[in-house]
């Protein structure tokens, strides 16, 4: 188990060397972050104090340099646009972002897996059938169409939900949450609906596979002829075996959903760090941009890892010593 | 039955006119983030339009960006290098304290200070000394004449002394440094997503009519549009060309235009003896470069149409152009007007300079900057087409786009102007002056055009305090310019509002959104 994690860390500090040297090269070759942040009333003289003053003069891999110098110490730098230090712009915006992935991986594992369920059981009732087409328009419709689209009924014609933006916000733990009251539950219920759509679909295509393929399994038939119901047969023992893909699933995903949440949060005006990370994007804001992606580099070795040690417990035959991460 | 009726109701809710009357909160919707509260951190328009509600200026800009007294009540010139300002007298900050010059004083060291990329430092740069006169009087000493002096004191919000002293960005971000003079106290800021404003009731001026505003961060224009229609907000601002006639006929909703001090315009390699993307009309590098002769960037100019990109492209939101400024700006030439449109007398002019039958160019623009960028150099390139050039379209993200185009790697470009100041030596200063680093002059001639005459006039221009003679030789610099075809301007941009049924709001040049200036309809 020590051994097991002590390799994944190491493999994660390659991993962040290697992106943030990529970002670096990218931004670079991208162009000059100045040109766009400058005032355009500010003359030559200017706009090369400015340079300076970021370092932005020096050749990139003094740059490089200087900035894995600060990283080692916990600083990545401080965003050129904004002049406050980049992990605290994103730490900040990071609780809308997890919020409202949280909401929509629960909306796509309460629906999904049930649903999934029901068509795996009865692949041939009209149903079932619903379900399946259904779950080809989730993943076939664009996010942000359906987004729209959304807004459009919902808000503009019933007027049941407000259109965009986030709700009143509760603490907890310190946390700035909208879930905890009704005014931030009829802004969250939108937004997290239409991040959920895609990951509903995959989830209801993958339990209804995998529920297929085990309803015909002898243990499945064993069960039927010792009379268990079928909730018994269904709830425990299928479920149980199809839940490693599952799990591989939603984990993935789930980090997904943080990382790349930006089409929905665009649309809804979400004040999350997808946001802001486009918004970096346009300005060449490379701190922001760095210290973003190294997060969520992190991120998902956080949630690989706790999916790796999920599989241990639902499968007793997986041994994570020899497991090659 | 039950749930039929509810629907019903809830029908009637959502349509429902949003009575400005018994609200007393107005939401606005807003295009672009806002960044930061602290005034002096960035100077982007989207910052600057909100701290210029809590905050004021000595002179502040009028709807068509004249100058107006802000906290000076008057202004004048002592000498050739120095100037005075008379301060309002009576003025409060938010906390009860007084305002006086030392706010003033303040306020332009603080841009030297903190040090930011995107200061306020050009506000400031000219002025070497100040001096307090008495608590009501400053003087500003400059090094050399400097009639600009005005029109940077319009640039440049004043903080008090004592609240912003050693405040930092994230100060501002809270409120604690947020102490202005301006019509609206700040009461919250959540980045990324809304600003909370409420009234100043000791405010000096007009008092806003309502008690709270919230500025919504909104940046998807279809969901913007979809916020004013759903009632979420009250008024948005920067109305999409393509939804602008759909809301014009809503009974709902009310939308306001006017012309914008943004011009679009396009800049030609007129110095170089061989420019990058000019080809023969087969595409081969051609080792002269056209566009160095007048009468070739001329017939450009005449094979435009202007009016069919404003109808056909802009959708009617966007005035066609004949120089630097739209009508009413300070230097705006009276002789000039905007170019006809005239493919024939466009192929002559090219027969005339050696080019009877065209030649070849790469057309380049940016596709997430202006209104419709990429549509406009799509149907210029059509045009040009037509009168024999041959012309390719590359269009990229303006943060790729203006790191090459600074670089002068582009033989045909096109750019957008902002007149923020709202005169005309800032576009000839800019865009048009030879390039020349030690003077800080043609930062941005992304064609490198030179015409010294027309400098001499600049310069002459920018040292001149008496307003009439300055506005002569503005005026006849952009003559000179404008028939040489240095560049070629195609259209002002029009800037747009919408409000529910209710509302009024006097559209502004700036594309500043004020809420103070928001008034219920009489």
């Amino acid at each position: 188990m020590v051994v097991f994690i002590t390799r994944r860390v190491l493999q994660s500090v390659i991993a962040l060397l290697v992106m943030s040297a990529l970002i670096f090269i990218g931004v670079f070759a991208i162009g000059n972050p100045i040109d766009i942040l400058i005032n355009p009333q500010a003359d030559q003289a200017e706009i090369a104090r400015a340079t300076a003053a970021l370092g932005l003069d020096q050749p990139m891999w003094v740059q490089y340099w200087e900035f894995l110098r600060h990283a080692v110490t916990g600083d990545l730098g401080r965003s050129f646009s904004q002049n406050m230090p980049a992990v605290q712009l994103i730490f900040e915006r990071m609780p809308a972002t997890v919020e409202l992935a949280l909401c929509a991986m629960l909306f796509a594992i309460v629906l999904g897996v049930p649903l999934g369920l029901v068509a795996g059981i009865k692949p041939d009732a009209w149903y079932s059938k619903t379900i399946m087409a259904g779950s080809i328009f989730g993943f076939s419709l664009p996010t942000f169409w359906v987004g729209l689209m959304m807004i459009m009924v919902f808000s503009v014609y019933l007027g049941w939900l407000p259109s965009t933006g986030r709700g009143h916000t509760t603490q907890l733990f310190g946390i700035p949450v909208s879930f905890l009251n009704w005014d931030g539950i009829t802004h969250l219920m939108m937004p997290a609906l239409n991040l959920a759509l895609f990951k509903l679909s995959l989830l209801i295509r993958l339990t209804r596979s995998g529920t297929r393929e085990a309803m015909l399994q002898d243990y499945v038939k064993f069960a039927r002829a010792k009379g268990l119901p079928m909730r018994r047969i269904v709830g425990v023992h299928v479920l149980k075996n199809i839940m490693i893909p599952i799990v591989t699933v939603i984990g993935l995903e789930f980090g997904s959903l943080i990382a790349f949440a930006i089409v929905t949060e665009t649309i809804f005006a979400w004040p999350g760090m997808g946001k802001l990370l486009i918004d970096s994007i346009n300005v060449l804001d490379r701190p922001v941009i760095v210290a973003y992606v190294l997060i969520i580099v992190c991120l998902f070795v956080i949630i690989n890892l706790v999916v790796d040690l999920l599989y241990s417990m639902l499968d007793p035959r997986v041994r994570l010593a020899e497991a090659r991460a | 039955m039950i749930a039929r009726l509810l629907t019903a109701v809830l029908l009637v809710v959502a349509t429902a006119p949003v009575l400005p009357a018994a609200a007393v909160e107005l939401v606005i919707g807003l295009a672009a983030d806002v960044t930061s509260i602290d005034p002096h951190n960035n100077n982007a328009a989207p910052n600057n339009s909100i701290a210029e509600q809590i905050f004021n200026k000595l002179i502040e800009n009028d709807p068509r960006q004249n100058l107006k007294p802000g906290l000076a009540e008057s202004w004048r010139t002592i000498d050739d290098l120095t100037w005075e300002f008379k301060l309002r007298r009576g003025v409060k900050f938010h906390d009860g304290s007084e305002f006086t010059a030392a706010d003033v004083a303040y306020s332009i060291e603080r841009p030297g200070i903190i040090n930011t990329p995107g200061g306020f430092t050009i506000y400031t740069r000219s002025i070497i000394d100040k001096i307090i006169v008495d608590p009501y009087t400053i003087r500003l000493k400059t090094a050399t004449p400097y009639p600009n002096m005005p029109t940077d004191m319009a640039g440049l919000i004043i903080v008090s002394s004592k609240a912003a002293r050693d405040a930092t960005n994230a100060d501002f971000d809270s409120g604690k440094a947020t102490i202005g003079t301006g019509p609206w106290k700040f009461v919250r800021y959540a980045k990324g997503d809304r600003i909370e404003l409420a009234r100043n009731d000791n405010y000096w001026g007009p008092k806003p009519a309502w008690d709270k505003v919230t500025f919504r961060l909104i940046t998807s224009d279809p969901s913007r549009i979809a916020a004013l229609l759903a009632g979420d907000v009250q008024m948005i601002e920067v109305v999409p060309t393509a939804d602008f006639a759909r809301l014009k006929t809503n009974n709902n909703i009310t939308v306001f235009t006017t012309v914008s001090n943004r011009m679009i315009h396009l800049h030609l390699d007129s110095s170089r003896d061989k420019s990058p993307f000019i080809t023969d009309k087969a595409g081969k590098p051609l080792d002269k470069n056209p566009l160095k002769d007048a009468r070739v960037r001329k017939a450009i100019s005449k094979a435009i149409n202007r009016n069919a990109i404003v109808e056909r492209v802009m959708e009617g939101l966007a005035i066609p152009a004949g120089q630097l400024m739209p009508e009413g700006f300070f230097g705006v030439s009276p002789n000039l007007k905007a170019e006809v449109y005239d493919p024939e007398g466009a192929k002559k002019l090219l027969a005339e300079a050696g080019y009877p039958d065209g030649f070849g160019i790469t057309l380049h623009g940016p596709n997430n900057r202006y209104v419709n960028d990429e549509q406009i150099v799509q149907a210029v390139a059509q045009m040009l087409a037509r009168v024999g050039i041959a012309t390719k379209v590359e269009t990229l993200p303006f943060s790729v786009y203006v790191s090459r185009a600074n670089k002068i790697e582009f033989s045909a470009a096109l750019l957008g102007w902002g007149v923020t100041t709202g005169e005309a030596t800032y576009p000839l200063r800019s865009l048009a002056a030879t390039y020349s680093a030690p003077k800080g002059l043609g930062t941005w001639n992304w064609g490198r055009y030179s015409n010294p005459p027309m400098d001499a006039l600049l310069e002459q221009g920018l040292a001149t305090v008496d307003n009439a003679k300055r506005e002569k030789l503005l005026q006849q610099a952009t003559e000179l310019l404008i028939n040489d075809s240095g560049l070629i301007p195609l259209h002002y941009q029009v800037n747009t509002w919408a409000a529910r049924k209710g509302l009024v709001y006097g559209p502004r040049t700036d594309e500043r959104t004020y809420a103070h200036e928001v008034r219920p309809a009489p």
